[in-house]
């Protein structure tokens, strides 16, 4: 136990999962097959809105393997929870159309699935209100904003200051619903024991879901154990427990036996959340070198009627540049349509493309490069909070970008650059994301054989957390990695939280670090003796993060793009790709890179394809399938790259390190739009930003 | 998925009496090929055979030379065969080029050409069960003329239906007028394209003029010299993986600056790989200039009635029917 090795942290290690992963080793939720496994399929409601009047279970009775249809009348009691999303099954409402009406259980995955289509449901419907609009006349001002800000913000006299201004930007952008789409859909096998209930699921969260699941059951957390190992990507789709983990428990408790369920990517359109819709409106007032004197940034959002979530668009405004005068706000709207969720950088992903968007505008309206305006408005402290930052290196991503991107002599002149039959342009943006961190547990042992293990309750949903945490704890433990077996994704080991609001490693890799220092103490205590039991060691670190000091914390980065639009049709491609960050100290260059890089795909595909259509008629999202809902391939991905700032911040954590989960889409699509801008001299606010967008603009 | 017989022909005969016999059953019949769009179908509840009569092992798999220079392609014959095989590149670029622009690798090595011939349309509502559809439940009723058709016809669609056709394939076989080998209950017989599809009338539950039984087992694509000089131009939203918005087969034959002959088709505008008989027979003997291909597209395209969200595609089949000649004339 004396080896000294060279720290781990700052080297590209080979994800160490990367071998289960590949040889198809690593245990997914919905490859557990326990014994007397039984198989559930939903059947979802094709009203919009309404009552289920009767469910007519003997339709389905006498098909082969049939075990039990499961519906309102005849579920299982929940506790009342204020999550009404979870309450399945408990009342005869239809809130939206898709919602689940029945679960059928058989034999086997066939039987089920041919069931579930023959069920015969009949509803009593009612007149929906699906379509997000401004001037909805249900637009209401929510008590506060994800997770919890302030719903408006107001400072000086915004009003008077555009009034005045000499240059003044004021446009309205839109940004369509859109659905995560990892490529693991969401999945659980369900056991109920003599020790409780027991979920194989995949998830972003097991400590998060084995809290929300215990109290509709009446358990104490302690009878939930939730097992999620691997999961297939997740992008805040998997961040909180949805309707079909409570089907898959309560499916098991009826029939008795374990039961698994999982959503197909068609039922995923309506059951496991999407990023809400926004229309949201900019102005900018400046003077002539495009110094800002106002800002207002307003959002139009939507949310269910059984449970609101109302996503920070505009919070992003309230820090990103310096202005006297300025305004946020969010109104919200609820719809009978399902319900909405995290999605990567929720807020910050639409809310940058509008402000970076009117950003660009501004400099074209001022004559001035839209870098250099950005660098004007740098602000000193947090302009709405008042707090220092703790670091703030927006600058330098914008002129490192610049220069690497090759953005000077830039001619500002838009439609005149021509390649063949394209028109060429750039175009740049800002990003950034906020510094989380929150409470986590953690336990390290030194085993008598020689090696260490240690446990926490995170999720690698294919971040590379479990390679992060394994190279923090194998610093703190001054041992190569290869000697530190690193356990995540079940509830039953110490509790951690969410993988979420790219707060990983800063969260865990604080507990694993002071988790693996204590166990370094009391080695040291015994001289480095391992008794025959091992040594082990726990921490929590909610009191240290008690003390943290208020300061203004946030990631940043700047992302250059270079487009070509065909001019006979309309054609956006996106040539290049580059983004600069600057997160504080990264921790492995391999699997950040592929991060950030992952981030920017996602915005890329955001500006250009991803767009959930409402059926108004119908009162769902219509294109339920990835031959219809577009997200990138590889065709469209020609040249992305992403490279980092060296930051020392040492107010953020042990490690010194800020989230880089969602960074990456965070200005991407306002990027791609200022480019096109460029190429063609058509602003387009609404995305995607699709070929009849341009068409129809008169390129 | 509704419980199904399989059954495997081993040849032409015995398939057609097996789908005969599963029609007369009332269960209904169906070929199996690739099953790249039949299967997805039978998963969303879209179709619902009570038989498949896998077709897989028929000798349908050979692409052999005609004697006046044209190609007899077996119906079995896999996609990524067809664009890979030197005849078909060497006469036919344009051919061979669809075929690469369509689907994914995985899905071409399945895919058949018979099979892509009777794609069926990619309209939400004709996939989603839960809602009308006159093309899935004749009679129901059409969404998409009030809903979402952005991706749907401007030419030749009816009141019943505004589908389109997917298949890029279709396309310039339709500008070739290769000829459907058709066996049926009846016998053999064929029929050329581009009247091989059927425009959706009052019957869109009917793509093609295939009766219950028929098989194809080959397409004939005629001798067509000057169709050396053809490209296939799809625009798509997505870079790969995804149906034209629109496309263009052309060929061109060209002589001192004049259009002695051309061929024209679109796809993504109509029920049926749309062949530009109006475009062809004006530019027939003008010259070969963007003001003439101008002139013959618009006069081609003068009988499109688009919907709201679809009225993009009149300007983009134009520009892009303009462009694909120009480059024929640019570059062989």
């Amino acid at each position: 136990m004396t080896t000294v090795a060279a720290p781990s942290a700052g080297t590209a290690l080979d994800r160490v999962d990367g071998p289960e992963k590949v040889t198809g080793r690593a245990r997914y939720a919905y490859e557990n097959v326990p014994a007397d496994l039984a198989y559930a399929v939903v059947v979802q409601a094709t009203v919009s809105r309404g009552e289920v009047r009767a469910v007519d279970a003997d339709s389905v009775l006498q098909l082969p393997g049939m075990i039990a249809t499961i519906w309102h009348e005849n579920a299982p009691r929940l506790a009342p929870v204020e999550d009404a999303e979870l309450t399945v099954l408990q009342s005869p409402r239809v809130a939206y159309r898709g919602q689940v009406v029945a679960v059928v259980v058989a034999e086997t995955l066939e039987s089920a699935t041919e069931a579930a289509r023959l069920l015969r449901v009949d509803y009593r419907p009612e007149p929906h209100d699906v379509e997000l609009r401004p001037d909805h006349p249900g637009m209401y001002r929510p008590d506060h904003v994800n997770p919890n800000y302030a719903t408006d913000s107001e400072l000086g006299d915004p009003d008077t200051a555009l009034a005045f201004a000499s240059v003044v930007v004021d446009a309205t952008y839109t940004t369509p619903a859109q659905h995560h789409n990892p490529i693991e859909p969401h999945a659980t096998v369900a056991l109920w024991d003599a020790d409780g209930l027991t979920l194989y699921d995949a998830t972003q969260s097991t400590s998060g879901v084995r809290a929300t699941i215990a109290p509709l059951f009446a358990l104490p957390p302690e009878s939930v154990r939730v097992i999620s190992p691997y999961v297939g990507g997740g992008f805040g789709g998997k961040g909180a427990p949805h309707a079909q983990v409570v089907l898959a428990a309560l499916a098991a408790k009826q029939v008795g036996r374990p039961v698994k369920l999982a959503a197909t990517r068609r039922q995923m359109f309506a059951v496991t959340g999407y990023r809400t819709p926004t229309v949201q409106r900019v102005r900018l007032g400046a003077d002539e070198d495009g110094k800002l004197s106002a800002i207002v940034h307003e959002a139009f959002e939507q949310t269910a009627t059984i449970k609101e979530f109302a996503e920070q668009t505009t919070v992003v405004t309230r820090m990103m540049y310096a202005a006297p005068h300025r305004r946020t706000s969010h109104r919200l709207v609820r719809l009978d349509v399902p319900v909405p969720t995290w999605m990567r950088a929720p807020g910050e992903t639409p809310g940058m493309f509008a402000l970076e968007s009117a950003m660009d505008e501004l400099a074209v309206a001022c004559g001035i490069d839209p870098v250099e305006l950005r660098v004007r408005n740098e602000p000193t402290i947090d302009p709405e909070r008042g707090l220092p930052f703790s670091s703030r290196n927006l600058v330098a991503c914008l002129r490192g970008g610049a220069e690497r991107f090759g953005w000077a002599g830039r001619d500002p002149e838009p439609g005149v650059r021509r390649r063949g039959r394209q028109l060429i342009g750039t175009g740049v943006a800002s990003s950034t994301y906020p510094v989380y961190r929150m409470p986590s547990q953690a336990s390290a042992r030194a085993e008598p054989g020689g090696g260490f293990t240690v446990r926490i309750a995170a999720a690698d949903i294919g971040t590379g957390a479990r390679t992060v945490l394994t190279q923090i704890a194998a610093d703190a433990l001054r041992v190569p990695p290869a000697q530190v077996r690193m356990e995540v994704g079940d509830s039953a080991l110490p509790r951690a939280s969410v993988a979420g609001g790219s707060s990983g490693t800063a969260s865990w890799g604080t507990a694993v670090l002071r988790a693996c220092e204590g166990l370094m103490d009391a080695l040291h205590r015994r001289a480095g003796d391992v008794p025959p039991g091992g040594l082990e060691a726990s921490a929590d670190t909610a009191e240290e993060l008690r003390s943290q000091r208020p300061l203004s914390r946030h990631a940043y980065g700047a992302q250059f793009a270079e487009v070509g639009v065909d001019l006979d049709t309309g054609e956006v491609r996106v040539l290049r790709l580059l983004g600069a960050f600057a997160a504080g100290r990264i921790i492995n260059p391999k699997t950040a890179r592929s991060q950030l890089i992952g981030g920017m795909t996602m915005g890329l595909s955001m500006a250009l394809l991803e767009e959930s259509v409402m059926d108004l008629e119908f009162g769902d999202y219509l294109n339920r399938d990835l031959a219809q809902y577009h997200v990138a391939a590889c065709a469209d991905v020609r040249d992305v790259d992403a490279f980092w700032i060296e930051e020392e911040d040492p107010d953020l954590n042990p490690m010194g390190s800020k989230g880089i989960g969602e960074i990456g889409i965070v200005g991407t699509a306002a990027a791609i739009a200022n480019a096109v801008y460029h190429a063609t001299g058509i602003r387009v606010r609404d995305l995607p930003i699709r070929l009849d967008r341009l068409i129809g603009g008169g390129i | 998925m509704r419980p199904f017989a399989y059954e495997r022909a081993t040849d032409v005969r015995s398939a057609v009496a097996a789908c005969v016999a599963g029609t007369a059953d009332g269960a209904g019949a169906v070929y199996l090929g690739g099953g790249t769009n039949l299967v997805d179908l039978m998963r969303l509840g879209v179709v619902s055979p009570g038989v498949l009569v896998d077709i897989t092992r028929l000798p349908f798999d050979e692409i052999e030379e005609t004697a006046g220079g044209g190609l007899l392609i077996g119906a079995g014959v896999r996609n990524s065969d067809l664009a890979a095989h030197p005849l078909v590149r060497r006469r036919y670029p344009m051919l061979a080029q669809s075929v690469v622009a369509g689907a994914s690798g995985q899905i071409r090595n399945m895919a058949t050409v018979g099979g892509n011939l009777l794609q069926r349309t990619r309209c939400s509502y004709f996939q989603d069960v839960s809602k009308p559809c006159n093309k899935r439940v004749p009679g129901s009723g059409c969404p998409a003329r009030k809903g979402d058709h952005r991706n749907l016809a401007v030419i030749g669609q009816s009141e019943a239906c505004v589908a389109t056709h997917p298949s890029d394939m279709a396309v310039p076989l339709a500008a070739l007028g290769a000829v459907v080998h058709i066996a049926g209950p009846g016998g053999s017989r064929q029929v050329p394209m581009p009247g091989f599809h059927r425009l959706p009338g009052d019957a869109p539950e009917r793509d093609t003029v295939l009766e219950p039984g028929d098989l194809v087992t080959a397409v004939e694509v005629p001798p067509l010299p000057f169709a050396t000089r053809s490209r296939y131009r799809k625009v798509r939203d997505r870079a790969s993986f995804a149906f034209a918005v629109v496309s263009v087969a052309a060929a061109l034959d060209l002589e001192d600056g004049m259009v002695r002959d051309c061929r024209i088709a679109l796809g993504g505008v109509a029920h049926i790989p749309w062949r530009a008989e109006r475009a062809e027979s004006a530019l027939r003997g003008s010259p070969a200039t963007e003001a003439a291909f101008a002139q013959a597209a618009a006069e081609e395209l003068a009988g499109t009635t688009p919907l709201p969200h679809n009225a993009f595609k009149v300007p983009l089949a134009r520009n892009v029917v303009v462009r694909t000649l120009l480059d024929l004339v640019e570059a062989p």
